[in-house]
């Protein structure tokens, strides 16, 4: 058997959304050089808390790429309430399973989700103030 | 394009050693401990390989042991030494912070024990100085281990010099010599080596299978307890067909040694010279004393798994010292040792070449590897804080 199942190698190999976004609405990152995987993720948001566009940044093995790549495509064009529910379980399903010690590759992809959108909700906060 | 290049990882087969043990396993079946003629028959050739493996180290026939392989034999020297040790009152060991796991796992045993381990400096150049070494030694110092090459980045150790301090010390010393046997000249006698462990797929015989030399006089316990074979030193019945098939490969790896070393070194400097292109790349190890068949790159802002799944898929077979390839959050102890940081040592690649290895080969892996460091870079969010200046190069 192969390490990793065939939608991860689809994932790691053609990544989608990989990128940056200028002016995004929300950047969130998790991971450190330290460990060996970083995560970046750009949200585009329009006004009505959907998500436009998302694009993300790797730096990691390639469980951690199809990750990314997996979970972007699981919020594009949702709302930002729907985005805060998605988990590091789904993201893993969706691939069709990583091997035990990758799973915290998916942990990250929700973690840099969830930050963004930390940093989404704290830019909207500031705007109402101002 | 099919390249292998892992062979500090296993070799391919000879194709002696092959020929080798079929006819050994056909027709050699009987167990060398009885008495009939088929059984005596399979006694004398392990004799033989015994002899002649014992002649290619300089050593006598009765110092070499058959073990399971080359971690077997480390384990057995190890722990030979210490029990000595202890019973003299000796607890101190000196190795160093590089060795295979083989070595530092059984030494994180000893030290549960009480032993005392004092592991030496590798230094940049990942070579040990012998000078430190001596300096390290005590009264109570009852073992010195320290690896003949090292098998991730292939920098080769001043062996004769650490034996000559050894035996002038009166110190036992083992070397982990599992990359080095069968590819460099080894003479246990001129390079005053108390213990030395072997394992045959490193020199294209078969897995499974290593030896172990130990000194006439120096001290050996058994690991593994049953019959007497190996003159009660490891029980169980020979490995007869991996026995002789290692026998075979040995002959041939040191007969053809020089004019394989003289094939791959230009082409593997070669290829060290096209990859130092990688902006922000960097040799790991010692560029001159080093293994004639290993490269050890890192380049920065990239992991090496994604990099090797990648060059696998250009039909390149290597490998690497991150983390992800070993299943563990840190990256390799031997780029940890010689002073990479872990950012570094995750984007790292080993390449170990082998006889086959051809420039257009060289060509091949060149411009696969700039290829995909590339690609990994671009989407790389540390290669991206480097290209912004919010992060500092350290390569």
């Amino acid at each position: 058997m192969a390490l990793y199942s065939e939608k991860v190698m689809d994932h790691f190999i053609n990544p989608r959304n990989v990128g940056s976004i200028e002016n995004a609405d929300a950047i969130g990152e998790a991971g450190n050089a330290k460990c060996g995987d970083i995560m970046k993720m750009y949200l585009k948001i329009d006004d009505n808390g959907i998500i436009e566009d998302v694009k993300f940044e790797t730096f990691g093995c390639a469980s951690a790429i199809a990750s990314s790549s997996m979970a972007t495509e699981m919020i594009k064009g949702k709302p930002v309430s729907e985005a805060a529910q998605l988990t590091n379980k789904a993201v893993t399903e969706a691939l069709d399973g990583l091997p035990a010690h990758k799973i915290h590759c998916s942990v990250l992809a929700e973690e840099a989700i969830k930050k963004a959108l930390d940093n989404y909700y704290q830019n909207e906060k500031g705007e109402k103030n101002e | 394009m099919n390249i292998y290049a892992d062979n500090a990882a296993t070799t391919k087969m000879s194709d002696k050693a092959i020929e080798v043990m079929t006819e050994y396993m056909k027709n050699t079946y009987g167990n060398p401990s009885s008495l009939y003629t088929i059984g005596q028959r399979a006694k004398e050739e392990l004799e033989s390989a015994r002899a002649r493996i014992a002649a290619l180290i300089n050593a006598q026939p009765r110092e070499i042991y058959f073990t399971s392989g080359g971690s077997e034999a480390d384990n057995q020297a190890i722990f030979s030494a210490a029990e000595k040790g202890k019973r003299d009152g000796k607890m101190h060991i000196v190795s160093t912070a590089f060795e295979h796991h083989a070595v530092l796992h059984t030494l994180d045993e000893l030290k549960k024990q009480g032993f005392e381990i004092t592991l030496l400096d590798v230094h940049e150049s990942g070579v040990v100085d012998p000078a430190e070494l001596e300096r390290e030694l005590r009264e109570d110092t009852c073992l010195v281990t320290v690896m003949t090459v090292n098998n991730e980045i292939g920098t080769i150790q001043p062996i004769e010099k650490i034996g000559e301090i050894c035996r002038r010390h009166n110190v036992t010393f083992h070397t982990d010599a599992v990359q080095a046997v069968g590819h460099l000249p080894i003479d246990v006698k001129k390079q005053s080596i108390d213990m030395l462990s072997a394992s045959a797929h490193k020199f294209h015989g078969p897995k499974g299978v290593g030896f172990l030399y130990v000194k006439k006089g120096v001290f050996l316990k058994s690991l593994i307890n049953g019959g007497a074979q190996e003159r009660g030193k490891r029980a169980g019945t020979e490995n007869i067909p991996g026995i002789m098939g290692m026998a075979a490969a040995l002959e041939e790896s040191v007969r053809c040694m020089s004019s394989v070393q003289e094939h791959i070194k230009p082409v593997r400097d070669y290829i060290i010279k096209g990859l130092s292109e990688i902006p922000h790349s960097a040799l790991n190890g010692d560029k001159d004393r080093r293994m004639y068949s290993n490269i050890n790159f890192s380049f920065e802002g990239i992991e090496g798994e994604s990099l090797l799944i990648l060059l696998d898929m250009k039909g390149i077979s290597a490998s690497s010292g991150s983390a992800c390839t070993s299943g563990s959050l840190d990256p390799s102890h031997v780029l940890l040792a010689i002073g990479r940081i872990h950012d570094v040592a995750h984007g790292s690649l080993r390449l170990s070449l082998g006889e086959d290895i051809s420039y257009e080969q060289a060509d091949y892996i060149i411009k696969c590897t700039a290829e995909i460091v590339e690609h990994l870079r671009s989407f790389s969010p540390v290669w991206q804080d480097l290209l912004a200046g919010r992060r500092e190069y350290i390569l």
